[in-house]
């Protein structure tokens, strides 16, 4: 059975290279960066070569400004709420966009329960966020704007120039996401005017375990995770030594390949979606097309009539990895908030598949998953009872729709004694 | 990749993936589509009832691989039952035949019971005198 890994969204294979990098810093430079002898002073210098490849790829003016994390969920952590706790005495209010990472809207939550107020900004059926909204949703209070550079989700990338500019001409730091983008997109935190920027190397075929904090000198933060004074006493507790030398290593790769990968991932993007829309009837690409505005690497689909989990399984026992944002795969059974935002259709949003290519993919597996995934659609529709209903005139499509029987959320609605989400 | 990792036990993926009694019943005397309010899925049972007993039983799911899999088993277990026996069918009857559900997808097998509930009530609303026969009398509700 061939295997083809579509879920880089989640993981990366760690190159070899960066294996063979990290390899010596977990038995002989075993050193912790905080002691002062020999040991100490050796990874010391390591931890300073990799600030400085960090900071080359988001175009940073100097690996002082880099602040090594676990990974980019504590990353998001320390910008939102370090960010709040510093300028408490400005205001307690923050701006996000809608479809932001969990990690970033989960900390957003936080601070709501402790006083803080937050605006969340809307975005277009695309996934663009509305910059007008944005400008209108600032205040004197505003201490922080986060918006993501690609949504995780749905690959959109946003106008982060634009917005930058909305924050620059109201004087509120910008904290930029690039979890979805680092290593795949140019990134410049000058050109953005970018206050933070945060990212892991586990996206870019770097080690799991750590994360990267871009903050620029003028942006205040405090430590929200407290002990000793490591990363200049923003975030306390031992360096995580191995992980952030291959994470610099696989920083620099990425940005000396940035080109060759995207010109790889890219025709593998098109090759897929037209293969699937073509052989799969009734699918939906959600967010914008392949193009300037979506991430080379990301397909998010919806396939109607059958629902996320069972093509997820499907295409697992198949040797395909995919992910979903179908309330059955989510442990807190609902669906993806980014196609909530996005107003995406409750039965498209439980179709939900969401495909991420990489390095590693051939034309040979866009192939395979073309053809594997016709089938694996055919075999749940045939299962489904909404198929045989649609088919019937019981209920209508909302991809294509024929003008008879009602919609399938009224008719889940009927069945269930209760509103669909 | 030597070795298979399921996300469930080898019993539910097995129903999962050879599904029984998947589909609809020509002229089912009793049929029931029920849905689930917490996550979306749909399910719906066919019966055919003969002389007080489950001959056979159909099902169609719109949902994930344990709802898919909850279905086949109820189905399975129900057939050559009385009427009153599956009106006193439990979801944990489906639990404990598949080896186990996680926690948070219990609630699959308790669609599958509703959905056979709701099909046994269709039977009674259309063939009450058959019904009237059973010893029971009236449907236990769902």
């Amino acid at each position: 059975m061939r295997h083809v890994f579509l879920d880089h969204q989640s993981a990366t294979p760690v190159l070899p290279e960066v294996f063979e990098a990290m390899r010596p810093y977990f038995t002989e430079h075993f050193g912790n960066a905080s002691s002062l002898h020999q040991h100490g002073l050796r990874v010391r210098d390591a931890l300073k070569r990799a600030r400085q490849q960090m900071a080359a790829l988001v175009g940073a003016d100097s690996e002082e400004e880099i602040f090594f994390t676990s990974d980019g969920t504590e990353s998001a952590n320390l910008a939102i709420k370090g960010a709040a706790y510093a300028n408490e005495r400005k205001g307690k209010h923050l701006v996000v966009s809608a479809t932001e990472h969990p990690s970033v809207m989960s900390s957003v939550e936080f601070l709501e329960k402790q006083g803080w107020t937050c605006t969340r900004v809307g975005v277009t059926p695309q996934g663009m966020i509305r910059l007008d909204e944005l400008r209108a949703a600032i205040t004197p209070q505003t201490v922080l704007v986060a918006v993501h550079h690609v949504n995780h989700d749905i690959g959109a990338i946003q106008p982060m120039r634009e917005v930058g500019k909305v924050c620059a001409a109201a004087n509120v730091p910008l904290y930029v996401d690039c979890e979805a983008s680092a290593g795949w997109l140019p990134i410049d935190v000058k050109d953005w005017g970018a206050a933070m920027v945060s990212f892991s190397p586990h996206r870019f075929y770097g080690p799991k375990g750590v994360g990267v904090l871009y903050r620029n000198r003028k942006a205040r933060i405090v430590s929200v995770i407290h002990g000793g004074v490591q990363e200049g006493g923003r975030r306390a507790g031992t360096e995580n030594i191995p992980a952030i030398v291959g994470g610099g290593l696989a920083a620099e790769i990425a940005r000396a390949r940035l080109p060759q990968r995207i010109a790889h991932v890219a025709p593998l993007q098109r090759r897929l979606w037209e293969g699937l829309r073509t052989k799969v009837p009734y699918i939906q690409l959600n967010g914008p097309e392949p193009g300037p505005d979506r991430i080379a690497t990301n397909l998010n689909l919806s396939t109607e009539f059958i629902e996320g989990e069972g093509q997820l399984l499907l295409c697992d026992m198949n040797g395909i990895a995919v992910a979903s944002g179908s309330s059955c795969v989510s442990k807190s059974l609902k669906i993806s908030h980014v196609l909530g935002a996005i107003g995406l259709d409750h039965a498209l949003a439980q179709g939900n598949i969401i495909m991420t290519l990489g390095e590693g993919n051939t034309e040979a597996d866009v192939d395979y998953v073309v053809e594997t995934f016709a089938r694996i659609v055919a075999k749940l529709r045939g299962m489904s009872p909404m198929w045989d209903e649609f088919e019937r005139g019981v209920i209508d499509s909302v991809i294509a729709p024929t003008g008879r029987g009602k919609s399938f959320s009224q008719h889940a609605a009927d069945v269930s004694g209760k509103p669909v989400h | 990749m030597s070795e298979t990792y399921t996300l469930y036990n080898s019993t539910v993926m097995e129903h999962f993936m050879n599904p029984r009694n998947m589909g609809d019943l020509k002229d089912a005397d009793g049929v029931g589509e029920v849905g689930a309010a917490a996550c979306g899925d749909i399910m719906k049972i066919s019966l055919k009832i003969k002389d007080g007993r489950i001959e056979d039983a159909r099902f169609k799911t719109f949902g994930c691989g344990s709802a898919i899999a909850s279905s086949s088993m109820a189905t399975e277990l129900i057939k050559g039952r009385t009427i009153d026996e599956a009106m006193a069918f439990s979801n944990q009857e489906v639990v404990d035949a598949l080896g186990g559900l996680p926690p948070v997808k219990i609630h699959c097998s308790v669609l599958a019971e509703e959905a056979l509930k709701a099909a046994l009530e269709d039977y009674v609303k259309r063939h009450p005198d058959a019904a009237a026969k059973s010893t029971a009398g009236a449907p236990v509700p769902a």
